[in-house]
Parts: structure tokens; sequence; C-alpha cells
């Protein structure tokens, strides 16, 4: 696109799509940054008013907002440890060859193929479930008392199942990056006298760097609005044990058809995505410049 | 130092045997090339070497001590790879450092090391750069330090030239002779490139599909090939092969005479020929002459020769420069005598 005429063209060419992509974004963005400062209740309709901050205020001070924060952050972090650590391991057992290997790696990619409320469901009657489930079965199988796992660790509950989703991008992802280190530099690094352990320290792990790097972040822009595992298990409880911070956000809207203050919790959702990203970039971004 | 001798040593991959039953003695401190085709088991060879493929059947043996079960880092060999293999995400110190650093070094040591090989590779105002930053040349020299560096008992080098350019490679050609001469340690070098063999080695092991074919200096085996094969593979231009009835005159399947060792004249002669292309590469010119009940001949003239396509001319063979072959292929008679 050198010339001046071309660059217009280029412009014109481009700009349904751009238009469209920002009034799909920015229209719900401002509606709904408009109706975080309105006093809006569905079951109060036509008393809409001005509340200025008031919706902010009564979300942050709300108890349940501290636990669902609290519960986002560790609900993120914990799955992130869990698939990119796990997903690294499974992808060097993958890069191994092995009889039958096809089938497996096929296999270990199906659970991201599965709906998220579908798996969750699965999880919670087949797996979790204290009587009819396969845990307590094992459990009743050498001797112990079955565990409930759903009332009584409910966050670690969601944390399995959606750790078990993401486990197969982060493996697939991995892998890839895997198999496209040189043959000859980890051979060059066996010369040199490197154990196989620290072949993966000083040889692997810096080459995986960048795949590490874009799996974490792709994953945590999902892994903040993780919603159906929730609402189809524990609902959020028990209390707000197992609440983050979109399930509350449905709990104003929806449960207590209060608009304003629901919109006022997606606002600080957004903000706190955005810290979230910044801090990430900061941190890890350097990988990704060539 | 380092006497290396492989017995009986062969390497199959599944079904395809790649070397076979191969005999080799290098002795300490020689310059030893592995010249042969593409695909002949040069790279497998030094790879067995190295350690690091394992051979199917034999044994290899350095200074006299057994190392064929040995894994390479315990062979006391360094290696320079074809892609040099060079640490992406670590400067060049860190790359040069890194064989010291995983042997338990300490920091100074390290740091004294790095900067003597960096010296005298030139490499002193690179140490801070990553691989990426450096050209083909500069990346190679790395690729040296890193090796010298654990000052091993031989250093292995497989086509370390084939990614530079025309005159980097004499460049280093130069180098690598240079460094061998200063530090005196047996080097193997592989190679597919005859000239590189040729102006290099001490030894030249002649491979082809996994058999030595001959083993011996540059100038013996241009003297003296011992077989087909060599006589075509050494030389360059290649040798001329004549078959059929001038090689029945001779009581000889094949008879093989080199493009340098031809003389051309106006008449009279051995062999008439026309004249085809005419290759001038300034300092000599070389002819490719058709020869009726002969074939083609290539015959090399001096650079200011003015010959046009389609004139006629007489060509000798120089009296005693005639290889003599028989039907397998073997030498029955070199220029210097039967042998
Ligand atoms: N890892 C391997 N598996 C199977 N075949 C191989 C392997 N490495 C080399 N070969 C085969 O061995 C033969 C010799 O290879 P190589 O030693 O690389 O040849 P060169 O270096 O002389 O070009 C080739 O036919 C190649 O296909
Ligand atoms: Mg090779």
């Amino acid at each position: 696109m050198a010339t001046l005429h071309t660059q217009s063209t280029a412009r014109l060419m481009m700009s349904p799509s751009v238009i469209l992509l920002l009034a799909w974004m920015l229209i719900p963005l401002s509606m709904t940054l408009y109706f975080s400062f309105l006093r809006y209740n569905l079951l109060m309709p036509g008393m809409e008013e001005w509340t200025g901050f008031f919706n902010y205020q009564y979300f942050v001070t709300d108890p349940a907002f501290t636990a669902a924060l609290v519960n986002t952050l560790v609900l993120v972090a914990s799955v992130l440890v869990i698939s990119v650590g796990g997903g690294l391991l499974m992808a060097l057992l993958l890069d191994q060859p092995f009889f039958g290997r096809g089938i497996v790696r096929l296999l270990v990619i199906a659970p991201f193929f599965v709906m998220p409320t579908v798996s969750a469901l699965v999880w919670k009657n087949m797996l979790m479930h204290p009587v009819y489930g396969l845990f307590a079965w094992v459990a009743r199988g050498v001797g112990l008392e079955p565990v409930d796992w759903l009332s009584s660790a409910p966050l670690l509950s969601i944390i399995l199942i959606v750790s078990w989703q993401w486990l197969p991008f982060a493996a697939l992802i991995l892998l890839t990056a895997l198999q496209s280190l040189d043959e000859e530099q980890m051979e060059a690094a066996e010369m040199d006298g490197a154990s196989a352990l620290r072949r993966f320290v000083h040889i692997t792990l810096p080459h995986l760097s960048r795949a590490i790097t874009v799996v974490i972040l792709i994953e945590t822009i999902f892994l903040l609005s993780v919603f159906a595992e929730i609402l189809v298990t524990t609902s959020g409880g028990p209390g707000y044990d197992s609440t983050n911070l979109s399930y509350l956000i449905y709990t104003q809207a929806l449960l207590q058809f209060d608009v304003g203050g629901a919109s006022a919790g997606g606002i600080i959702a957004v903000i706190l995505a955005n810290i979230v990203a910044i801090f990430l970039i900061r941190l890890i971004g350097k990988n990704l410049e060539t | 130092m380092c006497h290396l001798r492989l017995s009986n040593v062969s390497k199959r991959f599944g079904t395809q045997e790649v070397i076979r039953d191969l005999d080799l003695s290098i002795e300490d401190g020689a310059f030893v090339v592995f010249v042969g085709p593409s695909g002949c088991g040069k790279s497998t060879l030094l790879r067995l070497i190295a350690g690091l493929e394992d051979a199917s059947a034999g044994t290899i043996e350095i200074d006299d001590e057994d190392v064929t079960q040995l894994p390479p880092a315990r062979r006391g060999l360094s290696m320079v790879f074809q892609s040099y293999a060079l640490y992406p995400h670590m400067t060049v110190r860190a790359n040069i450092a890194f064989p010291l650093r995983m042997a338990g070094l300490d920091k100074a040591a390290v740091d004294r090391k790095v900067t003597e090989a960096a010296r005298v590779l030139n490499l002193t105002d690179y140490l801070s750069r990553k691989p990426r930053q450096l050209s083909g040349g500069q990346r190679q020299r790395v690729a040296i330090g890193r090796a010298i560096v654990r000052e091993p008992k031989a250093f292995l080098f497989d086509e370390p030239l084939s990614n530079l350019d025309a005159a980097l490679r004499v460049n280093m050609r130069l180098e690598i002779s240079e460094l061998h001469h200063q530090l005196g340690t047996t080097m193997i070098y592989v190679t597919h490139d005859q000239i590189e063999a040729m102006t290099m080695a001490d030894t030249i092991v002649v491979l082809n599909k996994g058999v030595v074919e001959q083993v011996g200096s540059p100038m013996e085996l241009y003297r003296r090939p011992a077989n087909l094969f060599v006589a075509g593979f050494i030389g360059s231009p290649r040798m001329n092969f004549i078959n059929g009835r001038e090689a029945a005159k001779l009581g000889a399947e094949v008879i093989g005479v080199r493009p340098e060792h031809i003389t051309l004249s106006p008449d009279g002669g051995t062999w008439r020929g026309e004249v085809g292309v005419a290759e001038h590469l300034g300092s000599d010119t070389f002819l490719h002459i058709k020869v009726d009940g002969v074939g083609q001949i290539t015959a090399r003239a001096p650079g200011e020769v003015d010959l046009r396509h389609g004139e006629t001319i007489s060509l000798t063979p120089e009296p005693g420069k005639m290889h003599l072959f028989g039907k397998t292929g073997e030498v029955i008679r070199t220029p210097e005598g039967v042998s």
C-alpha cells in the first residue's frame, strides 16, 4: 500500500468491517456504562433516575464482591498453573514416540471440543456425585468416606473442571512448539555435557517461552469470565464460596433484576480484566517480541 | 592425545544398512576428511563416533578405551554442526560458556576461557550479541568457539561450510586449517566437496554407500586412485573415462586420463575431435571435445587458447599418465606402475 490512492482505497474497503466491529463493541459497552449510572430495576419500571456512583459503591461494598473478586483471581491463577504445568508434561509425553501415539493425541485433544455445560454436568453427575459418582465409588472401594465435592470443596471442584477443559489447549500449543525445536540444538547440548534435566531447563523451556506466553494470555481472557461451569454445578454456592465476578453480575441482573447494579459490576469486571491484561503484558509480553 | 579406532562398525536404520562393516584408524593430531557423495553415510559415521547414534555392531575406541557404549558427553569430543546449532536465546558469550558451565567450572575460569576463545576467533566485539544478529561466518566461528573451549580430544565437523557463500567458504577453510596447526588437535571433517577435502586434509577417507573406498593423502588419491569411484570423485574437472575398443587396445575395461594430462595440437596426435563448449576460467580453459569412437573428452588448455565451437583438433594423452581399470572397477595399472 505505497501510494496515497491505494491507501485511501484500502481504508474504504476495510471500513464496513471496522465499523461493524466497532458498533458491535462500542454500543453495548456505552449502554452498560450509561445504565451503571442509573437506578434501574426491572421490578420498578418507569422509575429510572440518575444516581451517580451509587451503583458502584453498592456493588463494591457488597460482601459478596470481595469474595467474588478473590474467587475469580484464585480460579484464573490455579487453572493457569494446572493447565500450563500439566500441558507441558503432556506435550513432553506426546512428543515421545510410542505405540498408538496418533490415537492418544486425538483423545487428549477431545475435551476441548466438549461444550462447557456438558462437561461440567458430566463431572457433576458422573464423577463428583457423592452417591453415583466415580470418585465416590473409588473412595468406597478403598474403604473411605465419599466426599461431596461440590458442597465441601466447591471452588476446587470448579478449578478441576475448568482445568480439565483447558489442559488439551495448552498441551496442543506446547506440543506444536516442542516439535519445532531444532533437534541439532538438543544434540549440541548433549555433547556439551548437559543432562536431560539441564537440557530441558536451558534449551527446551526458553524455546517454549513464547508458546507459554500465548497460552497464558489466551486462557486468562477466557478464564476471567468462566460462567457456565458454575451455573450448572454449584450455582455459586454454598454461600458465595464458588461465585466469581461474572456469576455475581448474573445474580444481580437476572435474579435481582437490578440492571443498574449489574451494569456497574460489568464495568468493574472490564476494568479488572484490563488491569490483569496490563499486568500480564508487562510481566511476560517481552517474550512475544522477536 | 587421541588415537581413534573403529573396528567392524555397522549401522542399520530398520532394514537399511547405512554403514557396512567399517574399519578405520585415525592417528593423533591428524586432519582427516570423510568425503563422498550425498547420502553415502558420512554424517552417520561422524555421529557414530560422537555417540549421537548407537552402533549396530562393532567397537569404537578412543585412546585404546572402548567407548562404544559411552554417552556423547563422556567421549571428550566436540562437534560443529551443519546448522551451527547455536542456542538462539543465549548471547554469544553464553553460547561459548555453555559447555564450561555444564562442566561446573567456576565463573572466573569460564570468563577467562571464553575471552581467550573470542580473541582467537575474532569474536571479542560480538560477545553480547544474540546469534541471529550475526552473519553466517560469525555464527560459524561461535560454533567453533563453543567446540574449542572444552579442549576436546578431537573435533568433529559436519559440513560446516555448506551454508556459507563461496568467498567466505575459502576464508573459513583457511581459518580452520590454521586452527588445526595452532591447536594440533585431531580433527575429523565431513564434506561432499572434494576441493575442501583436497585442500584441508592430511588424510582423506573416501566413502561410497557406507563403505570405505580408499584412505590416503590427497596426492596419493589423486595419483593412485584404487578404483573407478575414487578416480572419478577426486580431481576437478572429473577424470575422463574411455571404454570400448580404445580401452581393449591396452588390455583394460576402462582407461582413465585426467583433463590436465591431455596435450592438444593442431594435427597429428592420438585422437581427433570437434570442439564443443569451452569454459574460460582465466588461468585455464576447459574444452569439451567430442572424439569419434571415444566419446566426450574434457581437456585442460592454457587460459589464452583461442578455439571456436566446431573446430577440429588433435588430442594426445600424456604417456605414462593413464589409469587402467579392470572389470570390477579396480585399478590394474597406475601411471607410476603396477598397483
Ligand atoms: N535417523 C535416520 N533414520 C533413518 N535413516 C537415516 C537416518 N539418518 C540417516 N539415514 C539414512 O542414512 C543414509 C546416509 O545418511 P547420511 O549419513 O546423513 O548421509 P550423508 O551425510 O553422507 O549425506 C541416507 O540414506 C539416509 O536416508
Ligand atoms: Mg550429511
